[in-house]
Order: C-alpha cells, then sequence, then structure tokens
C-alpha cells in the first residue's frame, strides 16, 4: 500500500477526444485537466453531453475508435500515460487497478450468469487464486454490499435496481481497485435506495482507501460524498476546487448558474434564476470561451478567446476570462 | 374560502394483472383549488401516473369519484369527456416520445385547434399558433423544425405550447421537467410559474424530486405504494414531516450545500410489490418506527392539524390545544 497521500494517483492533461462522423467533428472532451490524489474523491459535475462519459471512457482506454480518436493530452495514473499504453497493457489494468461503474447496472452485469459467478470471474481474472477461492471472496464481496449469501446463486433480473447496483459495486471493488470510477450509479434509482447506495459507497472507499471518480449532475451528492469538485463544461473542466470552496466560492458564471437553477429545499424563493440559453454543440463550439453566448457577463474578448486554466490559489483553478489577472500567488 | 377545482374521494385503480390485481392506486383523497399547485411525490412505481390519467379519464378508474367543477366525471359519456379534455390536459415526461416525430412543431400545435375547430382561417390557426410558440418561448422560424431537431428543452415548450392551445384550466403535469438538465429545467419551471398567474391554472404537478415539488406546490401530496401518506401545505411537511417515510424521503435528498447536515434515515429493504399488497401500514415492512398494531391494521389518512392530514398509527389527531 502506497503511503504518500498527497501524491497524484490520476493526471491528466489537456486531454483532447474527438467523435469523428458523418456530419461533423464532435469535440466531446477539449483540453481537460483533472487530477486527483490518493483517497481522494473528485466530483465530475456537468449537464448532458458535457463530455463527462467520454473522460471517463479515455481513461480506461475505451473510448470506441471509430468514431471516438483521443486526440492529445496525457493520462498519468500513478506515473505511467495510460494514453501511451497498448490494449495487452490496458487489460491488466482495467478491473484490477481502475474499475468502472455505468449508469445502467444491466450494461455490465450477465443475464445468464449466477452473481457470484460473475464476481469471481473478475477476481480469477486478476488474481491467483482457484475456482473456490474466487467463490468465496466473492461471497465475502456481496456480504459487503449487503447481499445475503443465500441470494448468492441468484440471476440479475431477480434483484432490484438498487440491489443490482450492488452487485456492480462488488464486481468494482472486487480486485480492490486504485481508482472507481463511478458514472451516474445512482441516477436510475430511487432516492432512498440511492442514500442506501450512496452509504455503501462512502463506507467501502473509505475502508479500502480507494480513489474514486464520481460522475453526476446532482450537486446534492457531490456535497455529500466528493472531496473536490471538477466542474466540466462543453468538454473542459471549468472549474476544479475542494469542495467547501466550490460550494461556499463558486467563481466560474457557469456554476454559479447551476447553483441558481437548483429549487432550494431549505428556502423559499418565488423565481429561480436559471442559465439563458441552451447547451452548447459540441459539433460546432464557438470560438471563444464556449460558455460565451450564455453568459451574462461575457465582454467582446470572451466572444474571440479561449479562457487558459488559471490557478487561483488554494488549488482553486477556473478558466474564465474575468479572472485572467488574478493568476498565480 | 377558495374554489375547489377538482376533488378526489377514495379513488382506486387496479391492473389486471396475471399474478392478480395490481394495487396502482388504492383509495385515495384529494382535492385542488382553483389556480393552486397540488404536487403529488412518491417513488418509482407508488401510483403518480395512474394518479393523473385516472384524474383525465385517459384510463379508467376501478371505484371512487373525480369532482372536477362540481361534476364527476366518472360519470361522463364520451361527448362529455371530450369537452371535459379540452379543459384538462396533461403534459410528459418525455417530451421526445410523446410528440409525433413526422410532423412540424407548427402541426403539433395545430393539431388541436383543428381537430377542435378552434380556427376561423388559415390566417388565424397561424396567427393563434405562432402567439402559442411565443407565449413559451420558442422563435417563429421554428415553426416548420421537427421535433428530434431540437433539443430537451424545446421540445418541452412544444409540448406545453400544444396543451396550452385549447385554454385548458387545468393540467396534469407528470415530471415535465425530470428529463431536463437542471439548469433548462429552471428556464421551464419559471415558465410553467408565470403561465400559472397569467391564465389562473390549476396544477397537479407530479415529479419524484422534492427540490421541484417544494418550489412549485401550494400544497403537497406523499404517496407510497398506492396510498397518499402524508399532505399539508407546501412548508410544513419540509419543517415538521409526520411520517416516518416521509421523515426518510426528506432526510435522503442531497442537498446541494456543504453547511448544512442532516441526520440521514437509511431505509432497510425495497419497496413491497403493489400486487396483493400488505393487509396493514403500506410502509411496515420498511418502518423503522413500526408497532405490532402496524402490521394489519391499515392507518387512515387523519386530520392531524388543519391542512395537514396523516396516514400512520403513531399520530394522532392534535385535539384543541
Ligand atoms: N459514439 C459516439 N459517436 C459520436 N458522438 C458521440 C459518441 N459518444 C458520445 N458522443 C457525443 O460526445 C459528446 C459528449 O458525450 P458524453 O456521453 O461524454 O457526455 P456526458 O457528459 O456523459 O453526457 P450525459 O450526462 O448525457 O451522460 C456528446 O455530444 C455526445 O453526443
Ligand atoms: N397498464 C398497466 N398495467 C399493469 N400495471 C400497470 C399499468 N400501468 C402502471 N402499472 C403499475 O401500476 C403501478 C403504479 O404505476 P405508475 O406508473 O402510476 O407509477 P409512478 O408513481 O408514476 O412511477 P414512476 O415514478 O416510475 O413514473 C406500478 O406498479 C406499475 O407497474
Ligand atoms: S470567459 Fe467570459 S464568457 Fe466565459 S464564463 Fe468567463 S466571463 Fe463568461
Ligand atoms: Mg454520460
Ligand atoms: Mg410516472
Amino acid at each position: 500500500m502506497p503511503n504518500n497521500d498527497n501524491e497524484l494517483l490520476l493526471d491528466i492533461k489537456d486531454l483532447t477526444i474527438h467523435y469523428i462522423t458523418e456530419d461533423g467533428t464532435v469535440c466531446a472532451v477539449n483540453n481537460l485537466n483533472l487530477s486527483i490524489k490518493r483517497g481522494e474523491t473528485v466530483g465530475l459535475v456537468g449537464e448532458t453531453g458535457a463530455g463527462k462519459t467520454t473522460t471517463a471512457l479515455g481513461i480506461m482506454q475505451l473510448v470506441p475508435n471509430p468514431p471516438g480518436k483521443i486526440i492529445g493530452g496525457e493520462i498519468n495514473f500513478a506515473g505511467e500515460n495510460l494514453a501511451a499504453k497498448n490494449e495487452a497493457a490496458m487489460r491488466t489494468i482495467r478491473g484490477k487497478k481502475i474499475s468502472m461503474i455505468f449508469q445502467d447496472p444491466m450494461t455490465s452485469l450477465n443475464p445468464v450468469i449466477p452473481v457470484r459467478d460473475q464476481i469471481a470471474e473478475v477476481i480469477l481474472l486478476h488474481e491467483n487464486v482457484t475456482a473456490a477461492e474466487g467463490l468465496a471472496k466473492a461471497e465475502e464481496m456481496l456480504e459487503l454490499v449487503g447481499i445475503r449469501s443465500e441470494r448468492a446463486k441468484d440471476y440479475p433480473h431477480q434483484f432490484s435496481g438498487g440491489m443490482r447496483q450492488r452487485v456492480v459495486i462488488a464486481i468494482a471493488l472486487a480486485c480492490n481497485p486504485e481508482l472507481l470510477i463511478a458514472d451516474e450509479p445512482t441516477t436510475a434509482l430511487d432516492v432512498t435506495i440511492q442514500a442506501q447506495v450512496l452509504e455503501l459507497m462512502k463506507r467501502l472507499k473509505s475502508e479500502f482507501n480507494t480513489s474514486m471518480i464520481m460522475i453526476t449532475h446532482d450537486l446534492g451528492i457531490v456535497a455529500d460524498i466528493c472531496d473536490k469538485v471538477a466542474i466540466m463544461y462543453a468538454g473542459s473542466v471549468v472549474e476544479m476546487a475542494d469542495k467547501y470552496d466550490l460550494f461556499r466560492n463558486p467563481k466560474h458564471p457557469y456554476t454559479i448558474g447551476l447553483f441558481g437553477s437548483i429549487p432550494d429545499i431549505e428556502k423559499d424563493e418565488e423565481m429561480l434564476k436559471p442559465i439563458k440559453g441552451y447547451m452548447a454543440d459540441p459539433a460546432n463550439l464557438p470560438a471563444g470561451c464556449p460558455f460565451s453566448p450564455r453568459c451574462e457577463l461575457a465582454t467582446a474578448e470572451c466572444h474571440t478567446k479561449k479562457p487558459e486554466n488559471i490557478d487561483l490559489g488554494n488549488n482553486h483553478f477556473v478558466k474564465c476570462l474575468q479572472y485572467a489577472n488574478q493568476g498565480g500567488e | 374560502m377558495p374554489d375547489v377545482l377538482m376533488e378526489v374521494r377514495n379513488l382506486k385503480k387496479y391492473f389486471k394483472t396475471k399474478r392478480g390485481p395490481l394495487h396502482a392506486v388504492d383509495g385515495i383523497n384529494f382535492s385542488i383549488n382553483k389556480g393552486e399547485t397540488l404536487g403529488l411525490v412518491g417513488e418509482s412505481g407508488c401510483g403518480k401516473s395512474t394518479t393523473g390519467r385516472v384524474v383525465l379519464r385517459l384510463i379508467d378508474a376501478t371505484d371512487g369519484e373525480v369532482i372536477f367543477d362540481g361534476e364527476n366525471i366518472l360519470d361522463y359519456n364520451k361527448t362529455k369527456v371530450r369537452t371535459f379534455r379540452e379543459n384538462a390536459q396533461i403534459i410528459f415526461q418525455d417530451p421526445f416520445a410523446s410528440l409525433n416525430p413526422r410532423m412540424s412543431v407548427f402541426e403539433i400545435i395545430a393539431e388541436p385547434l383543428i381537430i377542435n375547430k378552434k380556427a376561423q382561417s388559415r390566417q388565424d390557426l397561424r396567427k393563434q399558433v405562432l402567439k402559442l410558440m411565443d407565449t413559451v418561448g420558442l422563435v417563429a422560424r421554428l415553426e416548420n423544425a421537427y421535433p428530434h431537431e431540437l433539443d430537451g428543452g424545446r421540445r418541452q415548450r412544444i409540448g406545453i405550447a400544444r396543451s396550452l392551445a385549447l385554454k385548458p384550466s387545468f393540467i396534469v403535469q407528470d415530471e415535465p421537467v425530470s428529463a431536463l438538465d437542471v439548469s433548462i429545467q429552471a428556464q421551464i419551471l419559471n415558465l410553467m410559474e408565470e403561465l400559472q398567474k397569467e391564465m389562473k391554472l390549476t396544477y397537479l404537478f407530479i415529479s419524484h424530486d422534492l427540490g421541484v415539488i417544494k418550489h412549485v406546490s401550494t400544497n403537497i401530496a406523499i404517496m407510497y405504494l398506492g396510498k397518499i401518506v402524508e399532505m399539508s401545505d407546501y412548508s410544513s411537511i419540509f419543517k415538521s414531516p409526520l411520517h416516518p417515510y416521509t421523515k426518510a424521503l426528506l432526510s435522503a435528498i442531497p442537498i446541494p450545500s456543504v453547511d448544512i447536515k442532516r441526520e440521514r434515515i437509511i431505509l432497510e429493504g425495497d419497496v413491497p410489490s403493489p400486487i396483493s399488497p400488505p393487509p396493514g401500514c403500506r410502509f411496515y415492512s420498511r418502518c423503522f418506527e413500526r408497532m405490532d398494531i402496524c402490521k394489519d391494521t391499515d392507518p387512515e389518512l387523519i386530520e392531524y392539524a388543519p391542512n395537514r392530514q396523516v396516514a400512520c398509527h403513531l399520530i394522532k389527531p392534535q385535539s384543541n390545544v
């Protein structure tokens, strides 16, 4: 076990991923920067089409090619650039060092294999154990996510949505990965079931000291489970900061707009303060700041110049021209 | 006294299934005042959409009454149902699935006006459609576009324009913003609120999102497995929830703030099947405050205080103190 808690486990630099289609090039991820320390949980927040899933697939080297293509950038994981690895090398990493949970549990479960055997399969693939040991470990994992051993031989369709997602979590954690990427793991679940699953994930990640990327569009989940937040818009991380800093002191106009859009359960407010306009089309991004057509504060410069990633100090980063002269510290 | 527009009494809807009758809605009571919004909230499968469809007579009720403007619409014949439907509309969650992909924006919005002969001439029809598009914030140049060319927010605006075409007084909103991104959701919620004020509309607003429900509602009803377990004005439920299910539901909502910490109640297990539901309290199997009586005796929805109703054996009416 590594002991340096401040070491960066994942450090993504200027990642750019395009989908090249007949109708044009979809610039799904553009110069994205993101970093995670060991044991840290980062919330990757953004609306439909922001490029969250593409970023996750990029880390796993699973971007469908064609039409997808990693155009540039580095994905440094435990000191090695995953973007430079071949498929054979990636296969020893996926499911072992990095695993991923998808939004719909059924996409990652095989309907004709009992859940216990599916977990054992992953363990056998990556660890030097006998079949019997694999099955025993699988049952242990199920127990850990609150599924009793008498149900271990059941098939996925015999479980409810929440239980299926717990099975997927058991598979993802079976080999004790260093990084877990969870892509909207609770979006399809009811709130009381979501609460069960989130509680479980919180407990397990601290037990295993797993680093996690939590992909979500729900800032409530971020407040609950994450240490750090990265806000994505049109394929870039436009703001990244410590959770407390970001919630108390949001800087980017898009982040501020997101907070204004959520009905506040603690307050009575007459009207919400939505962001005007619609999501940017990644096949046809504006020339300057991708948020400029919707931004209340946009100046002439914002429509022509792309903002750089600005370090506001205290590990707070923002891509917005308003802060162009405040960098450093 | 506010005017009651809709009153629902002991409404039931059972679906026939191979494994026996499915109790989708099982004896619910509520009323909605003119110009107000009743928020209906609860988890997947608790019977929200079924309620919305039964009160519009889109499907037949098994039992009960739906009094609309003084008349029981469940007694209506076909012609009367048709005029009732002009007055009572529905907006669905998935704007894409509910819009005909082969029709242009203009045709979709014009259709109810044509069917119900509400336009004097071609020009009048066009004028009405463009006015509706303007009302919901769709620019006129989109009149010849098709739904698949538009994003979710604009598609939902088409659905709203269409539902407003016949100048209804009542609209069932079935998860109208659940499929939308928060920044677009906020635009649509604000639009609905403005329309309600301008046109004195009455809404039955269905959602599983308590934040949205609180924002839009005058009164809120919480449903669990075909029953209403708690109902009150929009704020009391949040300030002092009475029913254990309401408490658990509220505690489960992730709050987008780092300065509020809530004690979380984690419910065990899943919602039981609505086919042969348990005889006692529907929440018994998951309740953390259950007592012996709850197992076999179904608690009635009682008046706990003015405009506060709850169905739980733990809660006794507040006597005249
Ligand atoms: N296989 C593909 N071919 C072409 N375009 C794609 C493909 N996959 C994704 N895209 C496009 O890339 C952009 C980013 O998509 P992505 O799925 O990464 O977004 P997301 O942030 O995960 O969104 P959501 O919240 O809807 O899951 C979108 O415009 C999407 O349409
Ligand atoms: N046509 C039908 N035939 C049989 N069962 C049905 C039918 N329509 C709905 N049901 C069942 O009735 C119950 C209530 O369904 P309903 O759609 O009203 O729930 P809901 O509260 O709207 O859920 P959701 O939040 O998932 O939309 C569910 O158990 C559902 O499976
Ligand atoms: S760079 Fe300009 S347009 Fe972009 S978010 Fe900042 S102020 Fe708004
Ligand atoms: Mg996605
Ligand atoms: Mg429904």
